[in-house]
């Protein structure tokens, strides 16, 4: 077959596709910020010693990383309304799916950056009069956070490329403004290759960001 | 609310109950890891494998092939080779829809497998390449007899997750409408209304899927352990 793209043009792409992008970076913005904060409080419980906050963690951990997360997002869709009472709608239900879902994997990002910071330094902390959670505030957490950077950002492009997962409970992000925008012209195979190409150059630029960034950061090390 | 796990005594309407459907769709999410296992690990030890070797084309192919497969989601290398492949080599069409899948899902492992064999093979001392030439083996039976060995012992551990990975994202497969076990689930949730106990059983199925290959390779990395080294104790 031919392909053509001759169809495309600033109307198209406004219309269908900027749409879909807008959602999926939202979404990915979302579950990177929110993931990230409970992943830390949750990896800061499997390192706190007590059984009865460690138990917990290491069982949310070890239960999302074992399930399809298109079966993470199906039990959240299903599961949110019978809670809550009320439908939440694709969009709402996938930013709340997600932020759960990748903080089990932040948290074991976080949970490596604080175990690679040296013990000497929480006992400097306390020598010098400060308790457990000013040692991790202004101690630990810092330098793990920095160390475990590019790993985080990493997760976070992979994070990205989930999002096209949504297409499970049908919310509209950038893959499905492709599919919407090939339906409606009949170009359905132009819009995926397009879609992939999209993908491709903006998960290909970030990874090489993060490339840059992890050389610099590695420096001082 | 209550439970009802009657729901997979229920006919599906065409003859067979909802119990015998979910025990086939996982048959299907089996059949499809496997076999993406199987291109994943010979596609991505062999992309791994030219990396590493002194010829600059070979890096630079191992390279491109492990940025392209590992910088587009899944689902969307699922439609490329679903969709947009067939109709531009008009001759695959009447290729079985399950095949789409296995190379989508065995491509985009082999792009992290690549990366894992890669540095398998790097985090052995320098030494070891520089031995096996000098004692006038080639360079492919350098790989052969000296680094591979010891690499793929290395990344036994990595490549487990890999492969436990491949279970879990052989569920993107529903999108092309294989009748695998989110597929399953989602058309059981839909006509029976019963999400609970059908989701309950799915993921429990996946969970023990991944638990067996977990199982299986701790096996194959106790027998072929080395003493002395890596892991290998005493």
């Amino acid at each position: 077959m031919n392909l053509s793209f001759a169809f495309i043009d600033w109307n198209l792409i406004s219309s269908f596709i900027l749409k879909g992008f807008y959602f999926s970076v939202q979404l990915t913005l979302v579950a990177m910020v929110g993931g990230i904060a409970l992943g830390t409080i949750v990896a800061l419980m499997r390192l706190s010693g007590k059984k009865w906050l460690e138990y917990p963690a290491a069982f949310y951990v070890n239960t999302l990383r074992s399930i399809p997360l298109v079966m993470v997002i199906l039990w959240f869709f299903l599961l949110i309304p019978l809670l809550i009472g009320r439908p939440l709608g694709a969009e709402l239900s996938a930013m709340v799916t997600f932020t759960v879902f990748e903080a089990a994997y932040y948290s074991e990002i976080m949970r490596a950056g604080i175990q690679s910071v040296s013990k000497g330094q929480v006992s400097a902390g306390y020598a010098v009069g400060m308790n457990y959670a000013q040692c991790m505030r202004f101690i630990v957490l810092p330098q793990a956070f920095r160390n475990m950077l590019p790993v985080l950002l990493t997760q976070t492009i992979i994070l990205f490329q989930d999002t096209s997962l949504v297409y499970a409970v049908g919310a509209y992000d950038l893959l499905k403004g492709f599919e919407v925008a090939g339906k409606n012209f009949n170009r359905p195979v132009e819009m995926y290759l397009l879609a992939a190409i999209t993908y491709f150059i903006i998960c290909f630029s970030l990874s090489m960001l993060v490339r840059r960034l992890q050389q610099k950061i590695a420096i001082i090390r | 609310m209550s439970w009802d796990w009657q729901v997979f005594f229920q006919d599906t309407g065409s003859g067979q109950t909802y119990l015998n459907w979910m025990m086939s769709a996982w048959g299907w999410t089996l059949l499809v890891s496997g076999c993406s296992l199987v291109v994943a690990l010979t596609v991505g030890s062999l992309m791994g494998i030219l990396r590493t070797t002194p010829v600059k084309a070979f890096v630079w192919i191992g390279n491109a092939w492990t940025e392209l497969f590992r910088n587009i989601p899944l689902l969307v290398q699922i439609f490329l080779w679903y969709h947009v492949i067939p109709s531009i080599f008009k001759s695959l069409q009447s290729v079985p829809d399950i095949v789409a899948v296995v190379i989508a899902l065995g491509f985009f492992t082999s792009a992290r497998i690549s990366e894992q064999v890669r540095a398998g093979i790097q985090a052995l001392p320098r030494g070891q390449r520089y031995a096996g030439l000098a004692v006038g083996l080639t360079l492919p039976q350098t790989y052969r007899f000296v680094l591979l060995p010891m690499a793929f012992r290395i990344v036994i551990p990595p490549l487990t997750s890999e492969s436990m990975n491949i279970i879990k994202n052989s569920s993107v497969a529903f999108a092309v409408s294989i009748t695998e076990l989110t597929f399953f689930a989602m058309q059981a949730q839909e006509e029976t209304s019963r999400g609970v106990e059908i989701y309950l059983a799915v993921t429990f199925l996946y969970f023990i899927s991944a638990f067996a290959i977990n199982r299986v390779a701790a096996v194959i990395e106790q027998r072929v352990k080395v003493p002395g080294m890596i892991g290998g104790g005493k």
